[in-house]
């Protein structure tokens, strides 16, 4: 247990072991933990800017979807609408249509009505011209009275 | 080797350091015992000690080398993860007891804890292993084994201890006159805390507690380190004898030596923490 060289050829070797950590060792390490803290820090602020641009998305597609909204209630009452018009145009048209048939039948049953009319005058007219001849016992001459026939036809 | 030596030769050889140095009867020799190795004064070295020191050093260092050189901000390897670990409690501890700016206090630390630690994880190692395999070793090229002497804990040596303190002292010293100027750590040393007209007590006083750092930082890891591998040598004595002394030999060592991880992992904080504040001391104003 003497104090000797030793001691000294120790410190010697402290100081280079220290000096050597100080050049060698420690800068390397502490910029790689340097560096990972930036990393870490980093990604963390990465993170929450990711998390806010999803809120914001979500926003956004709340309020796109609440558009999209609107803008379906909107077409459907607009179709509603021409729906509506369309049916109404429809029944106008079927009861324009249905008019006109009427109209036209009537006419037509006017017209078969009046020929009938017509027709049955001048039979009455032969009847009645031939009704008079027996009456007569003489042949009539319908041309000769053909004013008087007309006349009396007229009247029926 | 018990059983061929009296109790007190074996603690004796276990405590003479393996002495290479100028005898003046021998000239420049390995010395043979205690009283030889006295003999040779100043100019000696503790072949042992420095041999284990430096070697643990240069493990410590080419392993934190190695560890520095492929160091990646990216996914750390185990070994940088353990390093790390090291690193990050070492300068938890600097941020917390160190308030001035400089950049070699760190390090300094880092390489005192890891040292320190090294060195005294050696007392751990069984007392008889090394020492008794290198006698033999020796002793095959023709040494005899009793006079071969190793120590493998270097900070049982106080050689070794104060070394550092006194390396650290240095740094203290320099520090303190760097920073507060030579007025400065004068009137540090002088004007307090009596004021200039205790100045004589003053001088006392504070030389004492100036002084008192180094003594103090290595007698303590010294006489820790000193008194626990002293146990694990009579602990040692136990054995050899008969079955019950052997069984109770063992399980004393194994307390022993679960006790002292804390002492060993202790006294290399407390010497790392010690160095940090006598730093900080020095770069203090007042």
């Amino acid at each position: 247990m003497n104090i000797n060289l030793t001691l000294f050829v120790q410190m010697i070797a402290f100081a280079v072991f220290a000096a050597f950590c100080m050049k060698y060792v420690w800068p390397p390490i502490m910029k790689a933990l340097e560096e990972r803290t930036a990393k870490i820090a980093e990604g963390l602020a990465a993170a929450e800017r990711g998390k806010q641009e999803q809120e914001l998305g979500e926003q956004r597609a709340v309020e796109v979807m609440k558009e999209a909204k609107s803008s379906a209630a909107d077409i459907v009452s607009q179709a509603q609408k021409r729906y509506n018009e369309i049916v109404d145009e429809a029944k106008r048209d079927a009861q324009a249509e249905a008019d006109r048939i009427r109209h036209a039948a009537q006419a037509e049953i006017e017209q078969e009505a009046n020929r009938a009319r017509e027709e049955l005058r001048e039979r009455m007219a032969q009847l009645a011209i031939a009704a008079a001849e027996k009456i007569l016992q003489k042949e009539v001459d319908a041309n000769a009275h053909r004013d008087i026939v007309d006349a009396f036809a007229q009247r029926i | 080797m018990a059983a061929e030596l009296t109790a007190q030769q074996y603690i004796q050889h276990h405590l003479t350091n393996l002495t290479l140095g100028l005898h003046p009867e021998h000239g420049l020799s390995f010395a043979h015992n205690a009283e030889e190795a006295a003999e040779m004064g100043f100019w000696a070295l503790h072949v042992d000690s420095l041999l284990w020191s430096f070697g643990l050093g240069y493990l410590a260092y080419r392993f934190m080398l190695g560890v520095a050189q492929k160091a990646t901000a990216g996914v750390p390897n185990p070994a940088q993860n353990f390093f790390e670990a090291i690193v990050d409690f070492v300068n938890e501890n600097v941020r917390g007891s160190f308030t001035a700016k400089n950049d070699l206090v760190a390090p300094l630390a880092m390489t005192v804890f890891v040292w320190v630690f090294l060195m005294n994880l050696m007392d751990l190692v069984p007392v008889d292993l090394i020492p008794h395999a290198f006698a033999q070793l020796m002793g095959l090229f023709g040494a005899d084994p009793h006079h071969v002497y190793m120590r493998v804990v270097p900070t049982t040596d106080p050689n070794i201890t104060f070394g550092m303190s006194i390396g650290v002292f240095l740094l203290v010293l320099y520090y303190s006159f760097k920073v507060k100027g030579v007025g400065g750590f004068a009137a540090e040393l002088t004007m307090q805390p009596f004021g200039k007209f205790g100045m004589p007590a003053n001088l006392v006083l504070e030389g004492i507690s100036l002084f008192s750092k180094p003594l103090s930082l290595s007698l303590r890891l010294f006489g820790n380190m000193y008194a626990g591998e002293m146990i694990f040598i009579l602990i040692a004595l136990m054995y050899g004898h008969n079955l019950m002394l052997d069984i109770s030999g063992g399980v004393l060592q194994l307390a022993w030596a679960i006790f002292h991880i804390l002492i060993i992992t202790l006294q290399a904080f407390i010497f790392m923490v010690l160095t940090i504040v006598y730093l900080d001391m020095a770069h203090q104003h007042h």
